[in-house]
């Protein structure tokens, strides 16, 4: 017909006031201050650990010795700044604790989610809730005193009967504070958080899905596998990885618990092993200048990587309900 | 003729019959179990308890199949195991709580809130001495690192649910990332870009400022969920009324979430009271009270626990340790208990 | 029995049930009437087909709410019964009741018996599992698994009660052509579900339900969500498949309900529990109802 004119637009932008650019300007500022710190975190140990990062290049990653030598007037002769050991026994600690922690807050969480009565379901998580806001040290001392010694005849029998595999077995019988038993008390303390990012995953199961697996005959177990366990995939494997960077930054838990040895060792029932933020805490008294920046750097590669295992875990559990919905 | 009143049942629920057909299978579960300990030569608590598991678990299973088939009689593996894991997962937060308290409760004295260290060791008789630095320290510390995250903590959530900027993503990401920071690299960054530079000297205030760090991310993110919470119909209404933004949030959205940001903070608080770490390389940790935040080394609780654990190895310094412990418990019992209650009545509201 | 005292009560809301069978089909002016006439009312008992459903005194509570009371209802084999009546009558609860989906709900109680082919699906040491396999239901909203594909979709009730079945193909094919789907879905049986239009979803959840070849087929105002096209098509399906079994359609809407039903069930809350009003043909019901509410609810002076 008749070609109508398109009137222009008109482009709708309200100025904001003056009191709400100033307001908008403080809230956003204020809101980049987690981009600042964690900027400043890495620039600042970055400018620390240089020097030794620089002399000892990538062996700091590769070499295991950890020692500074001085003679009778306590001029350094000679330092050897090698994390190997450390690293290796902080990502074999870690994977422990998600290889022991992350089956059992998920079937707890199944549990709670499906199988429990309300009553015991609200009991039960208001313990597991409290257990996630424990301090760590609460932790340590709890696993050094009570935990360590009943770990210790677990491992020797881990040891007597599947000795034949080459993590199980021991270059001697020395079983105490072995990195076995602090991927124990690091899996005790991942449970919770693991247990209810699971659960949260859980409920949101969408409901409609639910009954129409009930509707079409499934008991429980059939219902989980077909509906829940493929919605919650994401959520739980995230959870898991959270659970890994808590635990691979886990200090004075660790140190009760833990001998800490220079030397790469993969046989977990032996009592050698390493872990980065306990060695932090361990040299840290006694350093020097030199030495203190070589902690800087460890911390450097501390945080780097709980940073990345982080950063996949969250990334999977907010991409859960994007899959399969 | 009768007019019987008719009462709700719950048909579905397990009857009689079914509830001792299931306490059977236990005491079938038992015996086996204990069958199994005399065969095999396993022993102890843990010996026990694997063979029970087994036998409950394959019991449970063979009454099932029999009784439904296959179907019920996988439900009834997934039940049991379940059932184990979170056994498994409760037997430690039972045994820190009876072990706590039952070691601890001997070491508890009235002096332990009056006396400070300063003139008593860990070994020393137990009723020198006590924790008055311990505590003084971690409540200025605490209280300060508590003052600077406030601000930040809700600026940043403000930025993620009010202004939702081009940034919301990223900052939300990053704010996530900052909660996985471990207490020590906190204190590391404090010492390398404060301590060493510019004080020279470790502090309380050192210390309050390594807690802000790992208190930051938790009151951001829970004031972020009790933020979005508030439906956006309120804050609307509050610009319809011709307000500016900065009015709507401050006299209808912030007040509107208020319990909220209480329970924001007291996690917060629970997040970082028993932190060790970061105490240990920044505040240096002193066995006299010191009210002074900027100068002077300055003790908490969790670093009298330690103290008292490395230092010691005579009686009087274990219970000086589970003692120390006992206090550092109850003060997150307190804090939890408070975030629940008031939780539990903002859902009901 | 006490359902029976409570039935001599009720007599003048309910006809006797075995005065209802023996209704005639009559024809009046009345459009709804007119539609419903158009189809042939299938007798009961003329066909053996599976097994009929029968309700007695069921009451249904959600904690102290008495959301549901006495209603006794039979639902004859290869008829198809429409639950009709405003919202919140209890409709929706009562067909939960049928195939014990209501039980879902943390605080639900229930009194009174149904029964499956002269059983009772609540006695003690019944395999619910068995009886929802017996008993298939169609929600609202489509809900096919997004994580299978559509071939996946349909033999998932088989693989979720782990049955057995010789030939998987057969079974896919029959399925979805019973439920009207199989010239749409044949080349796409390895997509997504979530590819499928709603209409299409639906009946692909139609499909899923008969695949365990239940004896009775609940369906929860499947069409509610659905354009009038896909309405058409499901409508077309329930005459279908009501040739084989027996179906109990909850649906607000009347027209839907006269186009599709044999019998119609007049269900009203009048702020308490919601009770049964009315049971009868559905040109009976439509034409001559004998409650002045269900006269008000048909003729849309109110709900």
């Amino acid at each position: 017909m008749t070609d109508t004119q398109i009137p222009a637009r008109i482009e709708l932008v309200t100025k904001p006031r003056r009191s709400d650019q100033f307001f908008r300007f403080v809230v956003t500022t204020g809101g980049m201050s987690s981009l600042i710190i964690l900027g400043l975190i890495f620039a600042f140990l970055a400018y620390r650990g240089l020097g030794v990062l620089r002399v000892e290049g990538f062996g700091f990653l590769t070499n295991s010795d950890w020692s500074v030598v001085e003679d009778e007037n306590s001029n350094i002769v000679s330092q050897d700044y090698g994390l190997a050991a450390m690293l290796v026994g902080t990502i074999l600690s870690a994977t422990i604790a998600v290889l022991v922690g992350v089956p059992i807050a998920v079937l707890s969480a199944l549990f709670l989610e499906f199988y429990a009565g309300r009553k015991i379901r609200n009991i039960l998580i208001g313990l597991i809730d409290l257990m996630a806001a424990f301090p760590s040290i609460l932790f340590g001392l709890w696993g050094f005193m009570v935990l360590m010694p009943s770990a210790e005849y677990w491992a020797k029998l881990l040891n007597k009967y599947f000795g034949w595999i080459p993590v199980f077995d021991v270059p001697v019988p020395f079983f105490t504070r072995s990195p076995f038993i602090a991927g124990l008390v690091l899996a005790i303390m991942i449970i919770p958080i693991c247990t209810s990012i699971s659960r949260e995953v859980f409920s949101q199961t969408p409901l409609d899905r639910i009954q129409a697996a009930y509707a079409l005959g499934a008991t429980r177990f059939s219902m989980i596998r077909a509906v829940v366990l493929p919605f919650g995939r994401g959520g739980i494997v995230g959870g898991a990885m959270l659970g890994l960077g808590r635990a691979m930054g886990e200090t004075v838990a660790v140190y009760t618990v833990l001998n800490v040895v220079y030397q790469v060792n993969w046989q977990v029932l032996f009592g050698a092993g390493g872990n980065i933020a306990t060695l932090i805490i361990l040299k840290f008294g006694e350093a020097d200048r030199e030495e203190i920046n070589a902690l800087m750097a460890a911390g450097l590669v501390l945080f780097l990587l709980t940073l990345v295992v982080n950063g996949v875990a969250n990334i999977l559990v907010s991409r859960l309900g994007k899959v399969g919905r | 003729m009768s007019t019987t009143t008719i009462k709700p049942g719950r048909p579905w629920e397990p009857t009689a019959k079914e509830r001792s057909q299931k306490g059977l299978n236990l005491l079938i579960a038992v015996a086996l179990s204990l069958v199994l300990l005399f065969v095999t030569g396993l022993n102890g608590k843990l010996g026990w308890v694997a063979a029970f598991f087994f036998s409950y678990v394959s019991v449970s299973f063979i009454a099932e199949y029999r009784r439904a088939g296959k179907p019920a009689a996988q439900d009834s593996l997934l039940t049991s195991i379940s059932r184990f894991a979170i056994f498994l997962a409760i037997i430690p937060i039972v045994s820190i709580l009876a072990t706590v308290i039952s070691k601890g409760w001997r070491g508890l004295h009235w002096g332990l809130f009056t006396q400070d260290m300063s003139e008593a060791t860990v070994n020393s008789p137990i009723q020198e001495g006590g924790m008055l630095a311990a505590i003084v320290g971690t409540l200025i510390m605490v209280g300060l690192a508590l003052l600077f995250t406030l601000p930040i903590a809700i600026l940043t959530a403000l930025y993620l649910t009010e202004i939702k900027g081009k940034f919301a993503r990223p900052i939300r990401f990053l704010v996530q990332a900052m909660s996985g920071v471990p207490s020590i690299v906190a204190g590391l960054f404090i010492l390398s870009s404060i301590v060493y530079p510019v004080t020279g000297e470790r502090s309380g205030l050192m210390g309050a400022l390594a807690l802000s760090i790992l208190m930051i991310p938790t009151v951001a993110r829970t004031a972020e969920e009790v933020l979005l919470l508030i439906p956006n119909d309120l804050r609307e209404a509050g610009l319809a009324l011709g307000a500016t933004q900065w009015r709507t949030v401050a006299m209808v959205v912030v007040p509107a979430v208020k319990s909220g940001l209480v329970t924001a903070i007291i996690l917060g608080i629970a997040r970082v009271i028993g932190e060790t770490a970061p105490i240990l390389l920044v505040s240096g940790g002193g066995d006299a009270t010191n009210f002074n935040p900027v100068s002077g080394p300055m003790g908490s609780i969790p670093f009298y626990v330690w103290n008292a654990f490395l230092l010691g190895g005579s009686e009087e310094s274990t219970q000086r340790t589970w003692a120390g412990l006992l206090v550092l418990l109850l003060w997150v019992l307190i804090l939890f208990t408070i975030a629940r209650y008031i939780s539990s009545r903002s859902q009901k509201r | 029995m006490t359902n029976n005292d409570d039935l001599a009560q009720n007599a003048n809301l309910e006809p006797n049930p075995g005065e209802k069978k023996e209704m005639k089909t009559q024809t009046t002016p009345h459009s709804l009437a007119d539609v419903a006439s158009s189809r042939e009312i299938k007798q009961p008992g003329t066909k053996p087909l599976g097994s009929g459903l029968e309700a007695r005194g069921v009451h249904a509570w959600f904690g102290a709410k008495h959301a549901l009371k006495d209603v006794t209802l039979d639902f004859a084999a290869g008829t198809v019964t429409a639950l009709i009546g405003p919202s919140g009558c209890g409709k929706s609860t009562f067909l939960r009741t049928l195939n014990r989906m209501h039980e879902f709900i943390p605080t639900a109680a229930l009194a009174g018996e149904v029964l499956l082919g002269g059983k009772d699906i609540y006695a003690a040491g019944t395999d619910v599992t068995k009886i929802r396999l017996r008993i298939g239901m169609v929600f609202q909203k489509p809900n096919p698994f997004p994580s299978m594909t559509i071939g996946q979709n349909v033999l998932s009730g088989i693989k979720l009660a782990q049955l057995k079945v010789s030939n998987t193909d057969d079974l896919l094919e029959e399925c979805l052509t019973r439920a009207g789907l199989w010239e749409e879905a044949k080349d796409r049986l390895n997509e997504h579900a979530s590819a499928l239009s709603g209409g299409q979803q639906q009946r692909l959840c139609i499909a899923r339900s008969l695949a365990v070849r239940p004896e009775v087929l609940l369906m929860d105002e499947p069409c509610s969500a659905l354009d009038p096209g896909s309405t058409f098509r499901i409508e077309q399906t329930i005459s279908e498949l009501s040739q084989t079994m027996t179906i109990v359609i909850v649906t607000h809407n009347m027209q839907q309900a006269a186009r599709v039903s044999d019998y119609s069930a007049f269900m009203l809350s009048d702020g308490g529990p919601g009770e049964l009003i009315e049971v009868a043909p559905t040109t009976e019901l439509f034409s001559r109802p004998r409650d002045k509410r269900t006269e008000d609810y048909v003729t849309g002076r109110f709900g």
